[in-house]
């Protein structure tokens, strides 16, 4: 079962390296990850998708707070939480027929066209990771087509915040 | 305030964190820091001969005392020799400091001279590491990395440090933290109350119960409180190869190691327990056999600081996150102040059944092995006279092969910490230089290093360690003139093809390499010599002794757990099965 994992921790040099490298060195596949500083700047939040069953999920959640630098880990989803994934998308489009279908494309997807030439349109896309895929399967008869993707983005709902 | 180099501060937090020795090597990128050293008398550095020696030497010193041991490398060759030693303590959970020199800041990731990513290669098989960026972080990071080494569950620290930070010209104050407190780390102590009560009752309901304990039991100093516990539960006890020492070897509670070559007692036991009691041990693939048929009927309630290690391989039913110590002590408690206790109908039974496997095939009730005969001395006679000789109270350390199988099922160790090997990592090379260590906390005791003709050439340039420091340890040698254990598999699996596994003579003369070295080195080629050279080895209390003993080649260790199989599926001998 894919999982959404959020990690709050030390904004120090090689922490990043040392959550890869468990990840490598103890056979867990991480299908994304993303990080960056929190409003506070001495930390860090991480957020990593993996498939793995429950037995594996609970090693790797034990194993990221074994990490000195690590302060707290969550499994968002085992409770109601959101996910968010940001895509950018360049798109080869000369006739104006799939120039009219990808703008329609976009309102329907709830994407944003972010630049325009008279041969391409890049197309910004928020939303969890299946709509996203959706949208990727409307344009996959198209050749020239770049994709970059930020990895999911995961926070809780209600009232609870992961925070030191 | 105090103004300080950054050398001198190394010094000064190292003498601050109550570091007395360190083993070490020097080279460009620590040239500061040891200039630091000559420069006092407090902290004193013991050079070895190789850098993974100076880790095992600090590992050594450390698991025989329970302090922190230090080693201190120079950078790029310097530092990756001492990965061995690193990942040899990180298996173990011994807590060491590392500190190596780095190339200057300004030219590291240029390919310098002598350059390597110490902390990046040291990164999977370290608890945590630094690289020092300033000068001023020096002594808050030697205090963080002491802090982090010894508590929890412990384990290697490394700290890397630049060239231009430890620079004599550069002065900064000197302060020396009082407290470490870290917001990320906070190691669980005590155990859930809830859950050491529910443990108990599981514990007093048992009819046929096994206490597995292992090294997190010794490295926590918690051996008084298992053998408490045992004594009021009155329940058998094995302890793990890591583990040897933490329950008495000779006592009659005690079945001997379990696992790959435990006792026969011991593993059926463990097979046929309907509650197994896991005290700072982690079910090792050397202990469990085949998953999927380990201890059928077991209910497992396990200890262990460190929560990875609960539910890794074999799930738990009853998991205690805490020190050894503090819930073993809530444990006797409650058994102390209830008023349920043990079945004693059962564990009469229970006994009875352990005792006719003890009779039958245990290796204390008689000899499983041929005896020795002339020119055919038994690796397990060296042994058993080897502990006759020290009274069972030497230090053993070990290297990593049929040698270091003897000495764990054949030395009955009484007392933790005097059993010192390489287990989780199983590293050749390991056992001379720890004996430095132990021979440098312990000046006064008998250091034997149990060892083989193959794993002693792994570091036996430490011979020339042993002379210019004094510390005279005595190396028994079970010499075969082959890689013993290697040979065994191959005998069992290989239909006794010999890969790469015999020296053909070309074995060195080990009396006269090891006199080359100013030392004293002794040959035994019979039988009714080895008693006499063993004690006239002993008695040369202040001379390293090298007792170079030779052993049948074609001797086994048994009992040996077949692969695939459960616990309790054991070669017994050449021929039989359990």
């Amino acid at each position: 079962m894919k999982r959404i994992i959020s990690v709050l921790m030390e904004n120090e040099s090689g922490a990043l390296s040392r959550v890869v490298g468990l990840f490598s060195q103890r056979g867990y596949n991480i299908d994304s990850l993303t990080v960056a500083p929190t409003e506070d700047e001495t930390l860090s939040r991480l957020t990593l998708t993996t498939d793995s069953d429950d037995r594996k999920i609970e090693q790797i959640i034990k194993q990221l707070h074994k990490l000195i630098d690590t302060i707290k880990v969550v499994d968002l989803t085992g409770g109601s939480h959101l996910e968010r994934e940001l895509m950018l998308i360049k798109i080869r489009a000369v006739d104006s027929e799939i120039r009219t279908e990808l703008q329609r494309g976009a309102e329907i997807f709830g994407g944003n066209i972010i630049d325009v030439t008279p041969t391409s349109f890049v197309m910004e896309m928020v939303g969890n990771s299946d709509k996203l895929d959706a949208f990727l399967e409307t344009v996959a008869d198209i050749e020239d087509v770049e994709v970059v993707r930020s990895g999911v983005l995961g926070i809780s709902r209600g009232e609870k915040f992961l925070r030191v | 305030m105090e103004l300080l180099s950054g050398g001198d501060i190394v010094v000064r937090a190292l003498k601050d964190a109550g570091i007395r020795y360190l083993w070490g090597y020097p080279g460009g990128a620590a040239l500061h820091i040891y200039d630091a050293i000559f420069r006092q008398e407090e902290v004193h550095h013991l050079l070895v001969r190789h850098e993974q020696a100076a880790v095992h030497a600090a590992d050594g010193y450390s698991r025989a005392t329970g302090e922190v041991g230090t080693a201190l490398v120079t950078s790029g060759p310097g530092a990756t020799n001492a990965i061995t030693g690193i990942a040899t303590a990180y298996m173990d959970s011994i807590p060491i400091v590392v500190i190596s020199g780095q190339v200057p800041s300004s030219k590291i990731g240029q390919d310098a001279f002598q350059e390597t990513d110490m902390v990046g290669v040291s990164r999977p098989i370290v608890k945590h590491s630094f690289l020092v960026t300033r000068s001023e972080d020096i002594a808050e990071t030697i205090a963080r990395a002491y802090y982090i080494a010894k508590t929890g569950r412990p384990g290697p620290v490394v700290v890397d440090i630049p060239k231009d930070i430890t620079d004599p010209s550069y002065k900064v104050p000197y302060i020396w933290p009082k407290k470490i407190a870290l917001r990320s780390y906070q190691p669980s102590q005590r155990g859930h109350k809830g859950q050491i009560k529910r443990g108990v009752k599981t514990l007093l309901q048992a009819v046929k119960p096994v206490i597995y304990a292992g090294g997190g039991v010794i490295i926590d100093n918690a051996s008084d409180l298992l053998v408490d516990l045992a004594r009021q539960l009155n329940f058998p006890v094995t302890n793990t190869l890591m583990g040897l020492g933490a329950f008495p070897g000779s006592d009659p509670q005690f079945l001997g190691m379990l696992g790959m070559h435990g006792t026969y007692e011991a593993n059926m036991a463990m097979h046929e327990a309907d509650v197994i009691f896991a005290v700072g041990a982690r079910f090792d693939d050397r202990v469990t056999n085949d998953l999927d048929k380990f201890c059928p009927s077991a209910k497992i309630i396990q200890i262990d600081v460190d929560p990875t290690s609960i539910s890794k391989n074999i799930k738990s039913d009853i998991p205690i996150v805490g020190t050894c110590s503090s819930v073993m002590a809530e444990m006797i408690s409650i058994i102390k102040n209830g008023k349920s206790c043990v079945n004693e109908e059962a564990l009469k039974d229970w006994w009875l059944k352990i005792n006719t496997w003890r009779h039958n095939h245990g290796i204390y009730t008689k000899p499983r092995y041929e005896p020795s005969r002339g020119n055919l001395i038994k690796p397990q006679d060296v042994i058993k006279v080897l502990y006759d000789v020290t009274e069972g109270e030497a230090y053993v350390t070990s290297d990593v092969g049929q040698h270091q199988m003897f000495a764990a099922q054949y030395y009955l160790f009484d007392k933790p910490r005097q059993w010192i090997n390489s287990g989780g990592l199983g590293t050749m090379g390991f056992g001379l230089p720890a004996a430095m260590g132990v021979q440098l906390a312990f000046p006064e005791a008998s250091v034997a290093c149990v060892t083989g003709e193959g794993s002693i050439q792994m570091c036996i340039q430490e011979l020339s360690t042993c002379t210019q420091h004094q510390l005279p340890i005595k190396i028994i040698n079970l010499n075969n003139a082959a890689l013993g254990m290697v040979r065994q598999w191959q005998d069992m699996q290989y239909s006794g093809r010999y890969a790469q596994s015999l020296y053909e003579n070309s074995l060195p003369d080990f009396v006269a390499l090891t006199e080359s070295y100013g030392h004293i080195g002794m040959r035994v080629d019979h039988i009714d010599h080895l008693e006499e050279k063993m004690r006239e080895c002993f008695a040369l209390k202040d001379r390293v002794v090298f007792l170079d003993i030779r052993v049948d080649p074609e001797e086994h260790v048994y009992p040996m757990q077949i692969a695939g199989g459960s616990v309790r599926d054991l070669w017994l001998s050449k021929t039989e099965r359990s």
